[in-house]
């Protein structure tokens, strides 16, 4: 069974919501730098710099911060994850740092990357923005700022499709086959 | 797409797309070795063994670097140092080792297949470090890699390797791995350093350097093994280097505009190292633009990394 959360222009409100809030919250954009999560990640923190762009006229350095090398699950999976890119464009060095991902989930993830942006500097702060929570947290991580919060079981999948990467913007979540 | 091998010992066991995992892997931690904290945690606990029996600087410290790059421990034995020269053999080093339960041993032997049979008396993984005459796999990698980083892709690149190819564990491994990604390899040598049925590896036997070089993208100048001049393969190494040395002169023949579909034309200079100046290559050639012999070395623990990432980053069987 497939059920839609979010359709493209629910996405566009999400996105459009978070940019303001980043900038309520931080005063400005000021020292901001967003760091996405490839793939998608990455996508959603390039479409909130273009909305920042639109609506208070400035530029924000994008980067992508790829965990991999980072994660607690390496040698226990079964094949070794593929590497993806890695691309931190200006000094952290102080900055407000924004990780962007699509979906949070155990926080896992987001614990792997934000030691990757230490080891790059000491960054003053940093904060998370993802497009939809669907809860389940295995550590101590909040997101600051989200798309939707969405309650799910464990056995369901949240699929995020992008235009850049799937040719559509849509959130769907998906019940696992064998439940 | 995962790596479902235990062991690196040859180019020419490994597919084409197993080649190609290796580089990309390969081309995402070259990042690593660019940062101010050059160390990522991946490979906490895992210990590698770097045991070398013939003399190398280059080689062993850059499986070291790259092993201390993703946190494994690593530890050199030379055999000079250790109890082989107390006559322990190879397959009693390896048991003891083993006991030690290492994660990954790296070899490097004089003897052709060594590496084969260590890997199949242990359960760590084992990664050739160069064996005898037969095959250098991590130098073709970190060739591979460097030619693809400049040009964009191998296939459809001619190549030339030029010296001792009967003897060269490095040529061998290359012509595998550029005939593997769709490159045309040439090679030229005196007459008594040229393998029999070399045609038989699908590439093009010459005479003269001249002619192999003469529409290469690609020169690999090989190093001449001053030891082995004393067995009369080549009467004097003045000689040697005046017909197949490199130098200014005879790399004008070689200068050609890019081919469709590559990042740029002129030609590349690969030396596995250590150059003998003024012998097989001129110092102003070795030095000059169109030589990528430091770039190689940077690639080699980019390499290197990626081996060690892709054997001992999976579950173990």
């Amino acid at each position: 069974m497939i059920k839609n959360i979010l359709d493209e222009k629910g996405v566009e409100r999400a996105l459009t919501r978070i940019a303001h809030e980043i900038i309520e919250k931080n005063k400005g954009l000021e020292d901001v730098v967003f760091l996405g999560i490839p793939t998608r990640g990455v996508h959603i923190a390039k479409r909130l710099r273009d909305i920042f762009k639109a609506i208070e006229g400035v530029i924000l350095p994008v980067g992508s911060v790829d965990a991999t090398l980072y994660r607690d699950d390496i040698g226990m999976k079964h094949d070794q994850p593929v590497l993806k890119e890695m691309e931190i464009p200006v000094s952290i060095e102080n900055k407000k740092i924004v990780i962007v991902d699509d979906v949070l989930f155990t926080g896992r993830t987001i614990r792997a990357a934000m030691n990757v942006i230490m080891d790059f500097g000491r960054p003053g702060s940093i904060q998370l923005a993802v497009l939809i929570d669907r809860g389940h947290r295995e550590l101590p991580i909040r997101p600051d700022y989200v798309g939707k919060n969405v309650p799910t079981s464990t056995q369901e999948k949240v699929k995020v499709h992008l235009k850049e990467t799937d040719g559509v913007d849509e959130v769907i979540v998906e019940a696992d086959n064998e439940a | 797409m995962r790596l479902k091998r235990k062991d690196i010992l040859t180019i020419e066991e490994l597919a084409g797309d197993e080649i190609e995992l290796i580089l990309s892997t390969a081309e995402s931690l070259k990042e690593v070795s660019e940062r101010e904290i050059k160390k990522v945690p991946t490979l906490r606990g895992r210990t590698i063994i770097n045991l070398f029996y013939e003399a190398s600087t280059r080689t062993r410290t850059s499986f070291e670097i790259a092993a201390k790059r993703m946190s494994a421990d690593a530890i050199n034995i030379s055999a000079s140092s250790s109890s082989v020269v107390k006559g322990e053999t190879l397959k009693d080093t390896a048991r003891n080792i083993e006991a030690m339960n290492p994660d990954c041993i790296v070899l490097r032997h004089s003897s052709s297949g060594a590496p084969e049979m260590l890997a199949k008396l242990v359960k760590c993984s084992v990664i050739n470090a160069g064996d005898g005459s037969h095959e250098h796999p991590s130098q073709a990698l970190l060739d591979l890699l460097t030619v693809k980083q400049r040009f964009g892709k191998i296939q459809g690149l001619k190549v030339a390797i030029i010296g001792d190819i009967l003897h060269s564990r490095v040529a061998r491994s290359n012509i595998y791995g550029f005939t593997k990604l769709g490159a045309e390899v040439s090679v030229a040598g005196p007459p008594t350093m040229m393998p029999s049925k070399i045609e038989k590896t699908g590439c093009r036997a010459f005479n003269r350097i001249e002619d192999a070089i003469k529409d290469a993208d690609v020169i690999m100048m090989l190093r001449i093994q001053l030891e082995r001049q004393k067995t009369g393969l080549f009467p004097t190494v003045r000689e040697y280097s005046r017909l197949f040395g490199l130098d200014s002169k005879k790399l004008e023949n070689a200068k050609k505009p890019a081919p469709e579909g590559f990042n740029r034309g002129d030609v590349v200079i690969l030396h596995p190292g250590p150059v003998n100046r003024g012998i097989e290559i001129s110092s102003d050639v070795a030095d000059g633009k169109y030589s990528l012999i430091l770039e190689q070395v940077k690639n080699g623990v980019a390499v290197r990394m990626a081996l060690f990432y892709l054997l001992m980053g999976g579950a173990r069987e």
